[in-house]
């Protein structure tokens, strides 16, 4: 558990931060929009509604689309990267907006109108009346307004993980994803804590307001937490050591801080940690950026954001190539290393084992089928449910595989991944587009029905090196050696190890035990 | 020293606010506007200090045509009371009261003791460091007076400043006001809609009705010499007034 709150300390200031900048540009751009609009009901309207809109996105959906805006118009013109804190304080800005405005509208209509015109008939210019009437007596309306985006911002915030930006998301992704639930409840008291405090204090502050007293204490307070928390909490994390490790080996090679990165599951994370521990070994600091979306992670590693991660040929093959499904797996890989050369982006060849989907259903349900390729399937298909997790549906493997082997459910879910296998061991679906390399498929006794058409294509798991380190000596002997060096046994059973509810293992030592059975020597030779 | 010449407003096309309104007030007379809502009463003493910019027609002021001067300067210059008096609620007695000083740029070895002077002649120099929502309604009109006269200005707008108040309360403050008038040798320009102050507070009186000036006279020529069948009646309703109070009053005794 100590563990756990270390590792939560800079993930927690780096939220902090987030919110901190996101909200200062809002107040920046909300509070003069009002002091604009406020008089003016005919600009006023179209102002809020606006602004009313862009808070009915979704949180997730609005980071997401600041990651397509900055990458489609090269980060605004300006070489903006479109990863990590770019988008994700842009959307929690736009989405701090409008309380901010929608209170300071009211607050400043609000003043009293004999007040006005009483300060007007004394000979208060426009500003004179601004600065010294209606901003002092719209305040706490105002400080208000703060305080409820502050609260938003904070649960908000908690998205930005899959858009690459670390905040106390990545404890609620990756505790999602491997039932890490010691690790779940830790991001969630944490952001929400830092809920409760900053508007304990924001409270305050408006209190102060609205009674005339002075706000300076409490804003005294706000600074302090703020600036405590930014120096301190990143010295509780435990991250120094690798970068003492690397400062010795400084010499030997050009490359020294290598920035990696994994998707949303547990296998990701494992193998996350897996290029961490060779990568440290061989001497060189390393920095993980995890729970990235699937294609922002690609975008990331040719955009230089990140250095390595490991992808799978099939994904690779259908969401950037566009291709269909039925090519052979040798075929795949060798157009795909073409494809990827002309990025600048390197593959080390694949680790050895697939993570492809597969059609996955329960003992009970394969028996009462006599079920044991999906071609069984297409005849009962009409009265079962199919599940998947939050891609497979608008991927083109479903539509491959539906098409191919005519299939029409009854009804289809989307689920977290965490939760799949359970939903169909328990009966609640059918059967679902699981994953190959995934432990649960033994451990729930489920079966994995045969493909003999070939509609699912292959997705050998593979390391991917981006443009600044495909020709660095130092990392790429270090990552090689785990060329073909784990079959899909061994994966799975890393796999089972972080997933299963009783004696789990962090993906850490999992990862640590891949790399003793796999025979992987450590350091570079 | 105020001239109005030929003055109009309208704030919609069809409809005039004030139309074709001459008038002169003498310096150091005290003059009520009296008139129904919505006679343009307000209008016409708003387009004295600007707050509200005529359509047609000039005002004079001293001699001054006040729309060659700059409207924020002017108002800074001319005492401004209104009915709801409009105190800022997040500043004290004293910081109100000072606040036209404070716009002129006054410094404060010169502001304080105009303060103190001042509050002491509304009565309320032990309310300096109180905010306004500490105090009564009377008493917050008569602070609204004092910071009118913060300035030393020679005119003084009122827009019927005693007409939220008591009938205690506001006959005590039309007293004070006519000899803080008079004390200070102010010319007084104010709106009322009620007859009976209009009367016994004025020197002329200024009878507005649908956006006209019906008649501008002393309370006895008003009396004595209606100009048109309106202001007859207004004046048959005072007489009436006082017929019917001598009644009640002598039926007690």
């Amino acid at each position: 558990m100590t563990e756990l709150m270390r590792g939560a300390a800079p993930l927690l200031a780096s939220h902090l931060w987030l919110v901190i900048v996101a909200l200062f540009v809002a107040c920046a751009i909300s509070v003069p929009l009002a002091i604009v609009v406020a008089d003016r009901p005919r600009l006023a309207f179209p102002v809020v509604t606006v602004a009313g809109l862009i808070q009915t996105i979704p949180g997730l959906a609005l980071l997401a689309l600041m990651v397509a805006v900055i990458a489609g118009t090269h980060g605004f013109g300006l070489g903006i990267s479109a990863f990590g804190f770019p988008p994700a304080v842009i959307a929690l800005t736009l989405y701090a907006i409008l309380p901010i405005l929608r209170n300071a509208v009211t607050g400043l209509r609000g003043v009293d109108p004999a007040v006005v015109e009483a300060a007007r008939g004394m000979g208060m210019t426009r500003g004179q009346l601004m600065r010294w009437v209606q901003l002092p007596l719209a305040a706490p309306v105002i400080a208000a307004g703060i305080r409820t985006a502050t609260v938003w911002t904070v649960g908000a915030a908690t998205l930005a993980t899959p858009v690459g930006q670390s905040c106390l998301g990545n404890y609620i992704f990756a505790g999602l994803q491997t039932r890490n639930w010691n690790m779940l409840i830790a991001g969630v008291i944490a952001a929400a804590g830092l809920a409760i405090v900053l508007d304990l204090i924001l409270g305050a502050i408006e209190h102060a307001l609205a009674k005339r007293k002075s706000p300076w204490p409490a804003i005294g307070a706000l600074t302090g937490v703020i600036v405590l928390g930014l120096a301190i909490l990143p010295r509780l994390g435990g991250a120094n050591e690798t970068t003492t490790v690397a400062a010795r080996r400084e010499v030997a090679s050009s490359i020294t801080k290598v920035r990696i990165g994994a998707k949303t599951y547990t296998e990701q994370y494992i193998l996350v940690e897996v290029l961490k521990q060779r990568l440290q070994a061989a001497g060189i600091a390393v920095e993980v950026v995890e729970s990235l979306g699937s294609t922002v992670v690609f975008d990331s590693l040719v955009g230089g954001q990140i250095d390595a991660y490991v992808d799978y040929s099939g994904t690779l093959w259908t969401t950037q190539l566009k291709r269909e499904s039925g090519t052979p797996r040798w075929r795949v890989l060798v157009e795909l290393e073409a494809w990827l050369a002309d990025r600048g982006v390197r593959s080390l060849g694949p680790l050895g084992f697939e993570n492809a989907y597969a059609i996955v259903v329960s003992r009970a349900t394969a028996n009462r089928l006599h079920a044991t390729k999906i071609n069984d399937l297409a005849g009962p298909s009409t009265s079962l449910a199919m599940g998947g997790d939050y891609e497979w549906f608008s991927r083109g493997e479903w539509t491959s595989v539906r098409d191919t082997y005519g299939l029409h459910f009854a009804r289809t879910a989307t689920f977290d991944p965490s939760l799949l296998y359970d939903a169909v061991a328990k009966g609640e679906i059918d059967a679902i587009a699981g994953f190959s390399s995934d432990g649960r498929i033994a451990a729930n006794d489920l079966v994995t029905l045969d493909d003999p058409r070939s509609a699912l294509p292959p997705y050998d798991a593979m390391i991917l090196l981006s443009p600044r380190v495909a020709n660095d000596p130092n990392v790429a002997c270090a990552l090689a050696p785990l060329r073909g060096a784990i079959n899909v046994d061994l994966m799975r059973r890393a796999n089972l190890m972080v997933d299963r509810a009783t004696d789990k293992q962090s993906p850490a030592a999992a990862a640590t035990w891949l790399l003793t059975e796999a025979h992987v020597q450590p350091g570079c030779h | 020293m105020i001239e109005i010449a030929a003055v109009s407003k309208r704030f919609r096309a069809d409809a005039w606010a004030v139309r074709d309104v001459t008038l002169a007030i003498n310096t150091g007379e005290l003059v009520c506007v009296l008139g129904e809502s919505g006679s343009g009463k307000t209008t016409l003493v708003k387009m004295i200090n600007r707050l509200i910019d005529a359509d047609e027609g000039t005002i004079t002021v001293d001699g001054t045509d006040i729309r060659s001067t700059d409207a924020v300067a002017l108002r800074r210059t001319i005492g401004y009371a209104i009915q709801n008096v409009g105190l800022l609620p997040h500043l004290t007695i004293a910081e109100n009261v000072a606040m036209v000083p404070r716009l002129l740029g006054w410094d404060s070895t010169k502001t304080q003791p105009r303060v103190t002077e001042l509050l002491a002649l509304v009565d309320l120099a032990d309310t300096r460091d109180r905010y306004p929502d500490q105090l009564s309604g009377g008493q917050r009109q008569r602070i609204g007076l004092a910071r009118a006269l913060a300035a030393k200005p020679k005119l003084l707008l009122l827009d019927e400043p005693f007409g939220a108040l008591d009938p205690i309360t506001r006959t005590a403050l039309q007293g004070e006001l006519r000899k803080i008038h008079d004390a200070l040798g102010l010319t007084t320009v104010m709106v009322t809609h009620d007859l009976v102050e209009a009367l016994t507070l004025a020197d002329r009186i200024a009878v507005m009705y649908r956006s006209e000036l019906r008649q501008f006279a002393t309370p006895a020529e008003l009396v004595a010499k209606p100009a048109d069948v309106y202001v007859a009646k207004l004046m048959g309703m005072a007489k009436h007034q006082v017929d019917e109070l001598a009644r009640v009053t002598q039926a007690h005794d």
